[in-house]
C-alpha cells in the first residue's frame, strides 16, 4: 500500500511528505515532472530505510512560496526541512532537478547527512554538451525522450489525464521553468563549490539518457571528492529507478549498506 | 477615429517547403533560410510602404519589435523608426512595441525612445508589450519571471522620463545607482504609451488603471474577442470609478479591400492563409512557455488549442471570426463599423500588407483603404 501524504509545516510552507519504512532516514528529493506515483522502488528503499519522498515546495500538493525563487532557495528551504524534522544521519538521493537541490544543500551544510546519491543529476554543465530542451519539447518528444524503452512511453502517452492531474502537471511546470530555465538547469557557482561535499557518494545514470546525458556523469564522478562509483546502466534513459529498477537498486543498497557500516 | 498604419516587414522570399521541415519560423528556422539581398530589397520596399502613410493622410505609422523569425524582420523597431522620422514630417511614429522584459537594461528603451522623440520633435508613440513567448527560448530570459520584469522596467521607464535624475533605481532585476535619462523626452511628460495585448485579464486591469489609462490595442483576434476584451478593459475602468475615452480603444487587424469581396479573396486569400499558417505556426511549447501567462490563462488556452487540434487556417474562416478585414469597399467599412459600434473604437490599427502579399496589392489596398474607406471613419 502506498503511504498517504501527510502535510508538514515547515515555517508557514506546507509540504507534502510520504514516509515508508524503517530505519536509517533516507530522503529521496524528486525531478522536475514532480512526484507522479509511488513506485516499487521506493518500497524497495523503504524494507531497510526509513524514506522520506517530499514534493518540493511549488509541486504537486505542496505550497508554493514567493519565497523560493531558485534551486539555492530551494536548498535553504531544506536546511529548514532537515532541521524542523531533525533528521539525522541522513542519506540523501536525489534525481534530476532533485539531484541539484540535494547538491546545493550539501554544499552548504552536510552536518544532518551520511550519504549522496545523485541520479540523472542536473546542477552542474558540461560545456558543449547540451542537456535536451524539455521546455520545447512537446508531451510526446518528452516522454520519448525520457525513456529509452519506448513501451514506457506509448503506456505514459496512452493514460488521458484527469482534470487534477493537468493541474498538477501545468503547476510543476511552471516550478520547474521558474527554478531551470535561466541559466538551463545548473547553477554556474555550484561545481566549483562541489569539493565541499566530503560525503560518501554514488552516481547512477542511464548511459542512454537524452536529459541529462551521460557525459554529465563522468563530471559528478569526477569532481565529488569521495564517489564510490559511477553506476551506467546500460540501455536506459533519464529515469533508471523506473526504466532498470534491479540495475539501479542492486548498486544503490551495496552502497548504502556500505556507509551505513 | 485615429488610424495607423502597420507593417510586420515579413520575409516574404522564405523557402516554404524547406521551412515546413522545421517546428516553427520562429526560433529553430535555420538563418541560412534568409538570403540577405533579397532581405534588403524587403527592407528598402517596406520603408517606403510605411512612409506612404503620410501623403495618404494616416495619422500615424507604425512598426514592432520580433526575433529570430521569418515573420517580421525588426528585432530592433528603433531603427526603422528612425528611418521613417527622417522621411517624413508630421506623421506620427508608433513602435507597437518594444518588449520590456527581454531587455537586460530598460534604460536602453527609456533612452531610445526619449531619442527617438526628439528627433521626430515628439512624433513618437510607446508601445510596451511582453514580446512572445518564443522569444523567451530565442533570448534565454526566463517566462516565469515575466510579468515581474515588465512591471519593473516599466515603471524604470516611466521614473526615468519623469523624475529628475540622478536617482536611484532598486529593482529585483534592475538596480541602478544613477538613473539619469540624457536626453529627456521631447513630449511631457512622455511619449504616448500603448499596450497592444492578446486580450489578458491581467494586463487588461492593469493598463486600465487610473493611473495610466494606456489606450488597449487588441491584435490579431476574431471580432468577438475584440469585442469582448475592449468591453472588459471599458468595466474595468467603470469599476475604477471613470469613463474611459475611445482613444483608449485599439484594434490592430489586417484589412484587404477591392472591387468585390470575390476579389479581395482572391487577391489577399493565400496571403493571408500565409500569415497565421506558415509565419505565425508555432506549437504551444513556444507560444506560451509556463509563467508568460498566468495558470489559468495558459489551461483555458491549453483548452482552446486542443478543441482546435491545431488545425491550419483558412482564409474563409479567417474572414468569417474577423481575424482578418478582406472584402469590397461596404464589406470592409461595414465590418470596422459594427466592431466601433459594438466596442467604442477609437483608434484602428490596419495591416495592409500581410503574409507574401506582394507589393502593388498591398499598394493599391492601402490607397483604396485611404480614399473609399478613411474619409467615412473620420466623419
Amino acid at each position: 500500500m502506498p503511504p498517504q501524504p501527510q502535510i508538514v509545516k515547515i515555517g508557514d510552507v506546507g509540504v507534502s511528505l510520504r514516509r515508508a519504512g524503517k530505519g536509517q532516514p533516507l530522503l529521496f528529493l524528486h525531478g522536475a515532472d514532480g512526484y507522479s506515483q509511488w513506485l516499487p522502488f521506493f518500497d524497495a528503499l523503504a524494507e531497510q530505510y526509513e524514506l522520506l519522498v517530499p514534493e518540493h515546495p511549488g509541486f504537486g500538493a505542496s505550497d508554493d512560496p514567493p519565497l523560493i525563487r531558485s534551486v539555492p532557495d530551494m536548498a535553504m528551504f531544506y536546511l529548514d526541512f532537515l532541521e524542523a524534522l531533525d533528521l539525522r544521519n541522513l542519506h540523501i538521493v536525489g534525481h534530476s532537478l532533485g539531484g541539484w537541490i540535494a547538491a546545493e544543500i550539501l554544499v552548504r551544510d552536510q552536518s544532518r547527512a551520511k550519504s549522496l546519491t545523485l541520479i540523472s543529476a542536473a546542477g552542474i554543465r558540461v560545456e558543449g554538451v547540451l542537456s535536451g530542451d524539455i521546455f520545447i519539447w512537446n508531451r510526446e518528444e518528452l516522454l520519448r525522450n525520457v525513456f529509452y524503452n519506448q513501451a514506457y512511453a506509448d503506456i505514459a502517452l496512452s493514460l488521458q489525464p484527469t482534470e487534477q492531474q493537468i493541474d498538477t502537471m501545468l503547476k510543476n511546470r511552471f516550478t520547474a521553468t521558474k527554478l531551470g530555465w535561466q541559466p538551463r538547469w545548473f547553477d554556474p557557482d555550484l561545481e566549483k563549490w562541489l569539493h565541499r561535499i566530503k560525503l560518501p557518494a554514488l552516481v547512477i545514470w542511464g548511459k542512454e539518457d537524452k536529459v541529462m546525458p551521460s557525459a554529465y556523469a563522468a563530471l559528478w564522478h569526477e569532481r565529488l571528492p569521495d564517489t564510490r562509483g559511477l553506476v551506467m546502466i546500460e540501455q536506459c534513459g533519464h529515469v533508471p529507478q523506473i526504466e532498470k529498477l534491479s540495475e539501479t537498486i542492486g548498486p544503490l543498497r551495496d552502497f548504502l549498506a556500505e556507509v551505513s557500516r | 477615429m485615429k488610424m495607423i498604419s502597420f507593417h510586420l516587414m515579413p520575409y516574404r522570399p522564405l523557402d516554404f517547403a524547406e521551412a515546413a521541415k522545421h517546428r516553427s519560423a520562429w526560433v529553430v528556422l535555420p538563418n541560412s533560410l534568409y538570403d540577405p539581398v533579397k532581405g534588403a530589397e524587403e527592407y528598402a520596399s517596406y520603408i517606403d510602404f510605411l512612409v506612404d502613410g503620410e501623403r495618404l493622410g494616416f495619422d500615424g505609422i507604425a512598426v514592432n519589435e520580433h526575433h529570430q523569425n521569418a515573420y517580421g524582420l525588426m528585432p530592433a523597431p528603433n531603427l526603422i523608426a528612425s528611418a521613417l522620422i527622417q522621411r517624413t514630417k508630421k506623421v506620427k511614429i508608433a513602435i507597437l512595441g518594444r518588449a520590456l522584459p527581454l531587455q537586460g537594461n530598460p534604460m536602453n528603451i527609456a533612452e531610445e525612445y526619449a531619442m527617438l522623440d526628439n528627433l521626430s520633435r515628439g512624433r513618437i508613440i510607446c508601445g510596451f508589450v511582453r514580446g512572445i513567448g518564443a522569444e523567451y527560448h530565442s533570448t534565454g530570459v526566463n517566462p516565469y519571471f515575466s510579468h515581474e520584469r515588465f512591471h519593473e522596467a516599466h515603471d524604470l521607464i516611466i521614473q526615468a522620463w519623469t523624475k529628475p535624475g540622478p536617482f536611484p533605481f532598486e529593482g529585483r532585476h534592475y538596480n541602478i545607482r544613477y538613473v539619469n535619462c540624457w536626453p529627456r523626452p521631447y513630449q511631457s511628460p512622455h511619449p504616448p504609451i500603448w499596450i497592444p495585448s492578446q486580450g489578458s485579464s491581467e494586463t487588461v486591469v492593469w493598463a486600465s488603471d487610473p493611473a495610466r489609462k494606456y489606450p488597449f490595442l487588441v491584435t490579431f483576434s476574431s471580432t468577438d474577442l475584440v469585442v469582448r476584451y475592449l468591453n472588459t478593459y471599458r468595466d474595468q475602468a467603470r469599476k475604477y470609478g471613470y469613463e474611459p475615452e475611445a482613444g483608449q480603444f485599439g484594434w490592430a487587424c489586417p484589412v484587404y479591400v477591392a472591387d468585390t469581396d470575390e476579389r479581395a479573396k482572391a487577391e489577399a486569400g493565400r496571403a493571408i492563409e500565409t500569415l497565421f499558417n506558415n509565419y505565425l505556426r508555432m506549437p504551444m511549447e513556444m507560444l506560451i512557455p509556463p509563467g508568460y501567462t498566468s495558470f489559468n490563462s495558459m489551461k483555458s488556452f491549453m483548452k482552446m488549442r486542443s478543441n482546435v487540434g491545431g488545425k491550419l487556417s483558412t482564409a474563409d474562416e479567417l474572414i468569417a471570426s474577423g481575424t482578418a478585414v478582406i472584402g469590397s469597399v461596404k464589406t470592409v467599412r461595414a465590418k470596422i463599423e459594427e466592431v466601433r459600434d459594438r466596442t467604442g473604437l477609437g483608434i484602428l490599427v490596419p495591416m495592409f500588407q500581410f503574409g507574401v502579399l506582394p507589393d502593388d496589392l498591398a499598394k493599391r489596398n492601402i490607397e483604396m483603404f485611404a480614399s473609399e474607406i478613411m474619409p467615412h471613419l473620420r466623419g
